[in-house]
C-alpha cells in the first residue's frame, strides 16, 4: 500500500448517492407498477380521484423505473466504471454533486407533476418544458463529467464500457432535446414544434431509441464491466465487442417506426423501420453471447454465485426480448399483437428481466465495494432475490403473452356476415385472469427489492462502521 | 444529384465503413492492444481474487486507487 497516497482517491461519493437512490427508486417506481397492476384487477383502487387515476400514475411508473431507478443505476455505474477503468478520479466533483443533485430535483418534479395532470402526452417524454430544461441542463453536466473523465484517462486504451455509456450519454442528450422541442404556452403547458405525422415520427424516433440508448447501451455498458469482474474473467473477444458497438449504434437509430405500424406514417417508412428492426437481432445477439461466452469455464460459479446468476439471467432475458422485438416489429406479426397486452409482456421482459436483473447484478457487485466491505450483508437474500425475480418476470410475460394473443386473437375475430365476433368489454373480460397473474408477478418483485434495500441498509451500516476508525496506513 | 441517389451513397458508404471497421477489428495487429483492452477492469485492483478475504482488514476508498498500470 505505500503507492497509494501518491494516487488521487477515486469519487465514490457521488457513486454511493446514486446507487442508493437505485434501491429507493427501484421500490418506489415498481410499487407504483403493482398498484396499476391492481388497478386493472380491481378498477376501484383509483379511489375515484384523478390524482390517483390509471392514466395519471402510468407515466409516473415508467418515469420512476426509467428514469428515477435505471437512470440512477446508470450514473452509478458509469460513474464507477469510468474512473476505475480510467484509473483516473472523476472530473469535476462539483459537477458530479450537481448531476446527483438536479437528477432528483426531475425526479421529485415528476412525482409531483404527473399525478398533478401536467402531461406533453408523449410517451416516456411526458414532462413538461421547464422539468425538460432542467433535464438538458443536468444531462450535458453528465456529459460533461464523462467524458471529461475519459479524456483524463492514464490508460492508453478506452474501454468498450465506456464506449457504450458515452453512447448513451450522448445520444440520450441529442433525443431528449430534439423530441421535446416545443412552444411555452404557460408555465406548464407548452405545444410540440411538430405537427401530425411527423410528430409522431420524432415521437417514436425518440422512443425507441430510449429502448436502444438508454435501457440497451448504457445497460450493456454494465454488462461489459460487471459480468467480466463478478466472473473474474475478461470479456470473451474484444474484437466482437467493437463491431458490437458500432453495429448497434448504426442500426438502432432507425427502428422507431416499428411503433407506427399501420398508421399514418408513409408506408415506405413503416417498412424500413421492419426491416431495420429484424437486421437489429444479429447486434443484439452479438453482444449477448459476448456475454454469454465471457462465462465459459467459470459456469460452476453460477452455483455459488447469485450476483452472477443475476447478470447472466439478465443476458438471457435481454437474448429472450431481442427476438421477440424484431418478431413483432414483422408487420403481419404486429397486425395481432400491437394495442394488446404482448406488447407490455415484451417492454417487462426487457425491462425486468434485462435492464433491472443487469442493474441489481451490478448493485450487488458495486455497493459493498463503495462502502469497504468484500461481500454484501447476506449472500443467502440476494439468492433469494434472485428466484423472486424470475419467477416475477416469468409469471408477468406469461401472463401478457397469454392475454395479448387472445385480445389480438378475440379483436379480428369477425362472424361470417363481416360484424366483428366480440366487443371490446369481452376482451377485457376474458383478460381477467392474466391481470391477477401478472399481480402477483410484480409483487414477487416488489418483495425481491424490499430484501435488497434490507440486504443494501445491513451491509452498509456494518461498512460504515468497519470503514471509520482505520486510520491511513503509511 | 436527386434525394435517392443521395441515400444510397450515404447507405453504400455507411456498409463499407462498418465492413471496413470489422476488417480493422478482427485484423491480428490489433490483438495486443486489444489484449490489453480486455484486461483493464482488472488492471487498477489491488486484492486478488485468491486473497479477497484478506483484504477485509485495510479498508479505506485508497486501497482502490492504484493509478499505476500494475501489469
Amino acid at each position: 500500500m505505500s503507492t497509494a497516497l501518491e494516487h488521487p482517491t477515486y469519487n465514490y461519493k457521488v457513486v454511493r448517492q446514486f446507487a442508493i437512490m437505485t434501491v429507493v427508486w427501484g421500490i418506489v417506481g415498481m410499487t407504483l407498477g403493482v398498484i396499476l397492476a391492481a388497478q386493472l384487477v380491481w378498477p376501484e383502487l383509483n379511489l375515484g380521484l384523478p390524482w390517483t387515476s390509471f392514466g395519471r400514475l402510468r407515466p409516473l411508473h415508467t418515469n420512476a423505473v426509467i428514469f428515477a431507478f435505471g437512470g440512477s443505476a446508470l450514473f452509478a455505474t458509469s460513474y464507477y466504471v469510468v474512473q476505475r477503468t480510467c484509473q483516473t478520479r472523476l472530473f469535476g466533483d462539483k459537477l458530479a454533486a450537481f448531476t446527483f443533485w438536479g437528477w432528483q430535483a426531475v425526479i421529485v418534479s415528476a412525482v409531483v407533476s404527473l399525478p398533478l395532470g401536467y402531461t406533453t402526452t408523449k410517451e416516456y417524454a411526458e414532462l413538461e418544458w421547464p422539468i425538460n430544461i432542467l433535464i438538458a441542463v443536468v444531462w450535458i453536466s453528465y456529459a460533461i463529467v464523462f467524458l471529461g473523465t475519459i479524456k483524463l484517462r492514464k490508460t492508453s486504451h478506452i474501454y468498450v464500457a465506456n464506449w457504450f455509456f458515452a453512447a448513451f450519454i450522448l445520444t440520450v442528450a441529442v433525443l431528449h432535446i430534439v423530441n421535446n422541442a416545443a412552444i411555452p404556452v404557460t408555465a406548464m403547458y407548452s405545444t410540440s414544434i411538430y405537427a401530425g405525422a411527423i410528430d409522431a415520427m420524432v415521437q417514436w424516433w425518440y422512443g425507441h431509441n430510449a429502448v436502444g440508448f438508454f435501457l440497451t447501451a448504457g445497460f450493456l455498458g454494465m454488462m461489459y464491466y460487471f459480468v467480466p469482474k463478478q466472473a473474474e474473467r475478461p470479456v470473451y473477444s474484444y474484437r466482437l465487442s467493437i463491431v458490437h458497438f458500432w453495429a448497434l449504434i448504426m442500426v438502432y437509430m432507425w427502428a422507431g417506426p416499428h411503433h407506427l405500424h399501420y398508421t399514418a406514417l408513409p408506408n415506405w417508412a413503416q417498412s424500413l423501420g421492419m426491416i431495420m428492426s429484424i437486421i437489429l437481432l444479429a447486434p443484439s445477439w452479438g453482444g449477448m453471447i459476448n456475454g454469454m461466452m465471457t462465462l465459459s469455464g467459470a459456469w460452476h460459479k453460477l452455483r455459488t454465485d447469485p450476483t452472477l446468476r443475476f447478470l447472466v439471467v439478465a443476458l438471457s432475458f435481454y437474448g429472450m426480448s431481442t427476438f421477440e422485438g424484431p418478431m413483432m416489429a414483422v408487420k403481419t406479426v404486429n397486425a395481432l399483437s400491437h394495442y394488446t397486452d404482448w406488447t407490455i409482456g415484451h417492454v417487462h421482459a426487457g425491462a425486468l428481466g434485462w435492464v433491472a436483473m443487469i442493474t441489481i447484478g451490478s448493485m450487488y457487485h458495486l455497493i459493498p465495494r463503495l462502502f469497504g466491505r468484500t461481500e454484501m450483508h447476506s449472500v443467502n437474500l440476494i439468492a433469494v432475490h434472485f428466484w423472486l425475480a424470475t419467477i416475477g418476470t416469468v409469471l408477468y410475460i406469461a401472463a401478457m403473452w397469454v392475454n395479448g394473443i387472445l385480445q389480438g386473437l378475440m379483436w379480428r375475430a369477425i362472424n361470417p356476415d363481416g360484424t366483428l365476433m366480440y366487443t371490446f368489454v369481452e376482451s377485457v373480460e376474458a383478460s381477467g385472469p392474466g391481470y391477477i397473474v401478472r399481480l402477483i408477478g410484480g409483487l414477487c418483485w416488489v418483495a425481491g427489492m424490499l430484501i435488497m434495500a434490507f440486504n443494501v441498509f445491513m451491509t452498509v451500516r456494518r461498512g460504515e462502521g468497519a470503514r471509520q476508525p482505520i486510520p491511513q496506513t503509511a | 444529384m436527386d434525394t435517392g441517389t443521395f441515400r444510397g451513397i450515404i447507405t453504400g458508404i455507411l456498409i463499407i465503413a462498418f465492413i471496413g471497421l470489422t476488417l480493422w477489428a478482427y485484423s491480428k495487429r490489433r490483438k495486443k492492444d486489444f489484449d490489453e483492452a480486455k484486461n483493464l477492469p482488472f488492471a487498477d485492483e489491488d486484492d486478488m481474487p485468491a486473497n479477497r478475504d484478506t483484504s477485509a482488514s485495510r479498508e479505506t476508498d485508497s486501497r482502490h486507487d492504484r493509478g499505476d498500470r500494475n501489469t
